[in-house]
């Protein structure tokens, strides 16, 4: 964990950097409204070829769904909350939600929740750090 | 177009066999269904052959070096949990088609113990949600208990249930009873599946041997034959949050809509129905994609027991995947082999009683690839 100030390579290809600034990179189509997350030059829903517009995502959303991960792959800490937020552009993210007991009595299903970013370790990086997203109440 | 009939069916005990290949687990299947339907491998004019762990592994033509190379044409099939049902309609589709008379269908997964995937690379897991098949399969009982409030209990009876069906099925690879309390407390993997709502990773084989009506008449086999009433096979159309979470339910309703209507019946009209319990929440939500309850009332349906051996419609009274185990590629043949088996009156112990029509259902993928789900429709003769 740490800052997101360096150089360090994105975990994911569409989590971008505006100078310092991290950002989620996403496509809405122009012809039917569907906001993607990544960058697509067809759209999956209408079939549109040529009316993906990259845009940012929202930063902001609520918990659609969740599990608490309590036995994950050798060398991933548990227990954790796997989440899979609507943000408020209509895009649909997954995520490791922090900041919340990893128990479902205290996980309540449309909870506001905003993305935040930091440098993580991720299992099998020879603990080289990488620049990743995450969940947090809003 | 002819009908298509299944002469010879059967299936291995699952288990965990190491110290066997996979081409070798497959002949043995095989060579149980041409023994059940009294032919040989020189009688079979094509192979179908579906395995997934070795898919650029020449599984089919590995088979034939064990039990009689024919030089017939073999297709070798992967399409995720779907691949044995995607190789049975294979088959199908040769014999409807007017190519082939008698054609062999074979089913075989090795795999090891433990969660699916992980392996070498960086990983998102952990630091990006989880990519674990428990995981996925969570999130969608989770949208069950978001949208119609399914308790923790509910998806634990689902594995109560498979668990007493597999005592009485000796090709199952557990046939332990597990009481509620014990599912609940058992080492939670993923909410709200814990260890015993997961299904068991294991070695297995199975195959079918499929048949025109003419040549079933020709060989006198009409009184050991299963009439195919449907085969479907989808792909998962788009859905609304299917980059964040692989969506089964659009693809099953799919495959389901047009499997009754190719059949010309009803979800009412089913007698028994093998589906794809991977983890007990899948079960639950299945119940409603193959139309057995009304959306929403799945819950219920586990509670009044219906859908247990003795119910309205058992389902998975083999030990579904939960119990009986599933090793990928043979899942959908094993399914295949458990409804025949029905309809012939042939299930002793946990015979579903006057059973005339079965469903079977497979479906599989997984985070980012997609997913195929394959529908039958079997009749008794």
């Amino acid at each position: 964990m740490g800052d997101v100030s360096g150089g360090v390579p994105p975990i994911v290809p569409f989590l971008h950097r505006d100078g310092a600034k991290p950002y989620l990179g996403g496509s809405r189509c122009e012809a039917c409204g569907h906001v993607f997350v990544g960058e697509r030059s067809v759209c999956a829903k209408c079939a549109a070829r040529d009316k993906m517009k990259a845009v940012r995502l929202a930063e902001t959303g609520k918990l659609y769904v969740y599990t608490v991960v309590k036995r994950s792959f050798p060398g991933v800490a548990v227990p954790f909350v796997d989440a899979i937020v609507d943000l408020d552009d209509g895009s649909h993210l997954k995520g490791t939600l922090e900041g919340v007991e990893p128990d479902p009595d205290h996980i309540k299903f449309n909870m506001r929740v905003k993305v935040a970013y930091r440098e993580a370790q991720p299992v099998n990086s020879g603990g080289k750090p990488y620049l990743t997203y995450y969940f947090v109440p809003a | 177009m002819s009908d298509v009939y299944i002469v010879g069916v059967d299936m291995i005990r699952f288990g965990r066999f190491p110290d066997r290949t996979v081409p070798n687990l497959a002949a043995e299947a095989a060579l149980l269904a041409l023994d059940d339907a009294g032919l040989t491998i020189k009688d079979m004019q094509a192979l179908f052959c579906g395995n997934l762990g070795q898919a650029r592994g020449m599984i089919g033509q590995r088979m034939l070096a064990e039990i009689g190379q024919t030089g017939i044409p073999v297709t070798n099939v992967a399409n995720a949990c779907a691949t044995g049902a995607t190789a049975f309609r294979d088959g199908w589709m040769s014999i409807k088609a007017g190519v082939y008379d008698l054609v062999l269908a074979v089913g075989v997964e090795q795999m090891g113990k433990g969660l699916l995937g992980g392996g070498e690379g960086v990983s998102t897991e952990g630091v990006i949600g989880s990519g674990t098949m428990p995981a996925m399969f969570s999130h969608i009982g989770m949208e069950h208990t978001r949208m119609y409030g399914t308790t923790f209990a509910q998806f634990a009876r689902v594995s109560v249930k498979n668990h007493w069906h597999s005592t009485m099925n000796p090709k199952s690879m557990y046939r332990k009873e597990t009481p509620l309390q014990e599912v609940m407390a058992a080492e939670m993997i993923a909410y709200p599946n814990t260890k015993l709502m997961c299904s068991v990773n294991v070695d297995g084989s199975a195959a079918a041997v499929l048949a025109s009506e003419k040549k079933v008449k020709q060989l006198g086999l009409m009184d050991r034959a299963v009439r195919v009433r449907a085969s479907e096979l989808s792909s998962n159309p788009f859905a609304e949050r299917q980059l964040a979470m692989p969506d089964f339910s659009a693809a099953t309703r799919l495959a389901a809509k047009n499997a009754y209507e190719q059949a010309g019946i009803g979800p009412q009209d089913i007698n028994l129905v093998e589906l794809h319990d991977c983890f007990a929440t899948a079960e639950i939500v299945h119940y409603e994609n193959l139309g057995l309850c009304a959306d929403g009332d799945a819950g219920k349906l586990i509670d009044s027991g219906d859908t247990q051996l003795g119910g309205r419609v058992p389902v998975n009274v083999s030990g579904g995947l939960l119990s009986k185990g599933h090793p990928l590629g043979a899942t959908g043949i094993a399914n295949i082999y458990e409804v025949s088996t029905h309809l012939r009156g042939a299930a002793g112990e946990r015979q579903v009683e006057g059973a005339r029509l079965g469903l079977t259902h497979v479906v599989g993928g997984g985070p980012g690839m997609g997913s195929a789900c394959a529908i039958h429709v079997l009749e008794k003769v």
